[in-house]
């Protein structure tokens, strides 16, 4: 299909280009982008005014439950709640059942999204076999088979040795590793951001140091041995802090945070609210603030949305047998438009965060609407106003902390591959 | 006054009337169970659960007793014959009890803010024996009510507080029903079983030592360790937190001299006080167990629309 978006505002920071202009669409890839350019033939028009036409946005850390947890989520629903959110990319971690640590899986993964979803997917491979945290994954075949990183996402990589050799084997075959950064003796027991808010509820609290620690061991190991290393979801100001040190020293360190985690605190967790309960935890105010001046120094180079869905019952029971995290992907563009009504970000650095930085991380070949470019493109209406409501969210499951509360801003058309997926709320 | 909670969950949910209207009312109470026949119609007809996921004596017993004495028809479940050991739900567990149209579950669970997450599931009222770390409310009730007892009053008064605050329902009840109150608290434990923030919630001093807490005291509580949830990081061993934070005749010298002290038993004796200071003339903890009942009838009562014959 050939498509024509007509009199958007287009900001792509691959070009430096933030204008009022057409983008025309042929084949499947960005032919041109200009004003007043003429309709292809056979096109669909899609009328922009008014609204941003963004390169398509990709969301670099994803749970799509699939294999093995479909209840939850599959690549069919997750990529449906993908486009919904204005992704045409999403990259999916690891913990699936089986594990994505061999080619067959990562093959079932693309194969599956390529025939049944609706947009990108990438798998992320293991680290560790079975994510066991003992043995190196074939981080090689995996990269092979189209897996664009490696993490044992949902819980970090123990053993120091272990990690040290996966960032050194990992860079010898250019695959980046991500780290999800905890030291687990801290976390104990802990269900919640150690506070306040678990002092007065009474529940068992994660100390923000537990994310601090892990995120320097990270650091010290990848500056050790000169390799790249990606910390997923930074939660705490010591981290942000810890990396921003580390940037100026010139180690090759980049991270991504999620919405949540610049949007509530802890406080979120009153009245044992599981849909607020994730891993890392909701923090405090000060680290909230520690986020988004990340954020706005470009110590946090991504934002992620860390979607991870589960069932009902897995979220409707007492708040310590609650599985961690919710659901993302829907609500993350007006969660992050708000950075920019803040006069936090411009849109072009938003757009960074959200399209160009994941693709060139990745090595994805995406995040631009260069002539050429494969036609993954975003138009998101700033203004659209929708509510929260488990009707209104395609992922399959509805654990989220937003749910009832009305959003401003949302995707209008998404176009993957020059295919309008999906045309607004 | 009239009490308008369906549930009794946490003292921090009440306000200071209603709390005194509780403590007034187990004043009240007192006078049955000092009758030859210890028993009153008042619930009569009534059904009350006592669901404890937690090994419990005194509390369930207590509550047990309270619910006889007021003619209502208690049934007690315990952790070892429920089917929480089938692997069945709290959520479900509850429904299915409900079914069997019981008026009051007072319930004990590992988990903080259970009784929050079973009130959304069920129209009968909920009263919380403890939650984890959260609250213990007949506790707070039933500690307010013993120093009343010796003083007349709960405002003015300094209440230190010593042990393992964090893992302590009982200190969260105490702290937030005292303070409403007029009380000051003082804390004092190993600095590994403080926890952050507890200044805020309410006249609350965090000590630097025992001694510091004590000092001038009108009430010292000693709180339990909890062995078990020691593990091997929050304190050497007993002999040194006894040697730091236990009571014996000669630090209790330094509370005033007609301070009283408490626990919310069980006691390790020798460890979180001397047997000299658990049977001294000082010692409430057994009015403490004995005002036990008279705060759960008055618990039962209420939530119970408190206005049966």
């Amino acid at each position: 299909m050939n498509l024509l978006i007509k009199g958007g505002r287009v900001i792509d920071p691959s070009q430096g280009i933030d204008d009022t202009l057409d983008v025309v669409v042929e084949n499947g890839l960005v032919k041109e982008i200009g004003k007043g350019l003429a309709v292809p033939a056979a096109a669909e028009t899609v009328d922009a005014t008014g609204k941003y036409v963004v390169p398509g946005l990709i969301d670099m850390h994803v749970h799509l439950r699939d294999p093995g947890l479909e209840y939850k989520e599959d690549i069919i629903s997750g990529t449906r709640a993908a486009v919904a959110g204005g992704f045409t990319s999403v990259c999916c971690m690891p913990n699936t059942k089986p594990a994505i640590d061999n080619k067959a899986i990562a093959s079932y993964i693309i194969n599956k999204a390529k025939t049944e979803g609706a947009c990108n997917v990438f798998p992320v491979g293991t680290i560790t076999q079975g994510m066991h945290g003992d043995r190196l994954a074939e981080m090689g075949e995996l990269k092979e088979s189209g897996c664009v990183a490696v993490s044992d996402d949902g819980k970090p990589v123990k053993n120091s040795e272990l990690m040290r050799r996966a960032l050194q084997y990992a860079a010898g075959i250019g695959i980046m590793v991500i780290s999800h950064a905890e030291e687990l003796e801290l976390v104990g027991e802990g269900v919640m951001n150690e506070g306040f808010t678990s002092t007065e509820l009474g529940l068992k609290g994660i100390p923000r140091v537990a994310e601090d620690i892990a995120t320097a061991r990270e650091i010290m190991l990848a500056e050790y041995v000169g390799a790249p290393i990606h910390i997923a979801h930074v939660s705490t100001k010591g981290a942000v802090r810890i990396i921003r040190e580390a940037k100026a020293r010139g180690v090759k360190v980049t991270c991504e945070t999620a919405p949540h985690y610049f949007t509530l605190t802890d406080d979120a967790v009153r009245g044992y609210n599981t849909n607020a309960k994730m891993n890392p935890p909701l923090r405090e105010a000060d680290d909230v603030a520690a986020i988004k001046a990340g954020l706005k120094d470009g110590t946090i180079d991504c934002i992620a949305t860390d979607h991870a869905p589960h069932h009902l019952d897995e979220k409707d029971v007492e708040f310590n047998e609650a599985m961690n995290g919710i659901v993302g992907l829907e609500t993350s563009l007006p969660l992050s438009l708000k950075l920019v009504d803040e006069g936090l970000l411009t849109l072009a650095q938003l757009v960074e965060k959200m399209s160009c930085k994941p693709s060139e991380l990745l090595g994805l070949g995406r995040g631009s609407l260069k002539a050429g470019s494969v036609a993954d493109i975003t138009v998101i209406d700033p203004a659209k106003q929708w509510t929260v409501t488990e009707s209104a969210l395609a992922s399959k499951s509805k654990n989220s902390p937003w749910l009832g509360e009305t959003m401003t801003g949302a995707a209008a058309c998404t176009v993957v591959g020059g295919n309008v997926v999906f045309s607004g709320r | 006054m009239e009490f308008k909670h369906k549930d009794i969950i946490a003292l921090r949910d009440l306000s200071k009337e209603e709390i005194e209207l509780l403590i007034s009312t187990a004043e009240n109470m007192r006078e049955v169970n000092s009758r030859d026949i210890k028993k009153v119609p008042t619930l009569r007809g009534k059904t009350i659960i006592n669901l404890f996921y937690e090994s419990s004596t005194r509390t369930r017993t207590s509550f047990e007793i309270a619910g006889k004495r007021l003619s209502a028809d208690t049934v007690n479940i315990a952790p070892s014959n429920s089917s929480a050991t089938k692997g069945e739900t709290l959520a479900d567990t509850a429904l299915n009890l409900l079914a069997m149209k019981p008026d009051i579950i007072v319930m004990r669970h590992a988990v903080s803010g259970s009784h929050y997450f079973l009130s959304k599931k069920v129209g009968c009222s909920i009263i919380n024996a403890g939650d984890g770390a959260h609250e213990h409310p007949s506790q707070g009730l039933l500690d307010m009510l013993t120093i009343k007892d010796k003083f007349g009053r709960l405002d003015g008064l300094k209440v230190a507080m010593v042990g393992d605050i964090t893992h302590s329902r009982v200190a969260r009840s105490d702290i937030q029903g005292l303070t409403k109150m007029g009380s000051s608290i003082f804390l004092a434990g190993p600095p590994t079983m403080m926890p952050p923030g507890v200044e805020r919630l309410g006249n609350v001093t965090v000590c630097g030592t025992m001694k510091e807490a004590i000092q001038d005291a009108d009430v010292v509580i000693m709180l339990r360790i909890q062995q078990e949830r020691q593990g091997k990081t929050l304190m050497p061993n007993t002999r040194e937190y006894s040697r730091y934070f236990g009571l014996n005749p000669e630090n209790l010298k330094l509370a005033k001299p007609d301070a009283m002290v408490m626990h919310p038993g069980p006691i390790n004796r020798g460890v979180e006080m001397s047997s000299y200071v658990v049977d001294g003339s000082q010692s409430h903890v057994l009015k403490q167990v004995e005002n036990g009942v008279a705060v759960r009838m008055a618990m039962l009562y209420h939530v119970c629309g408190g206005e049966l014959e």
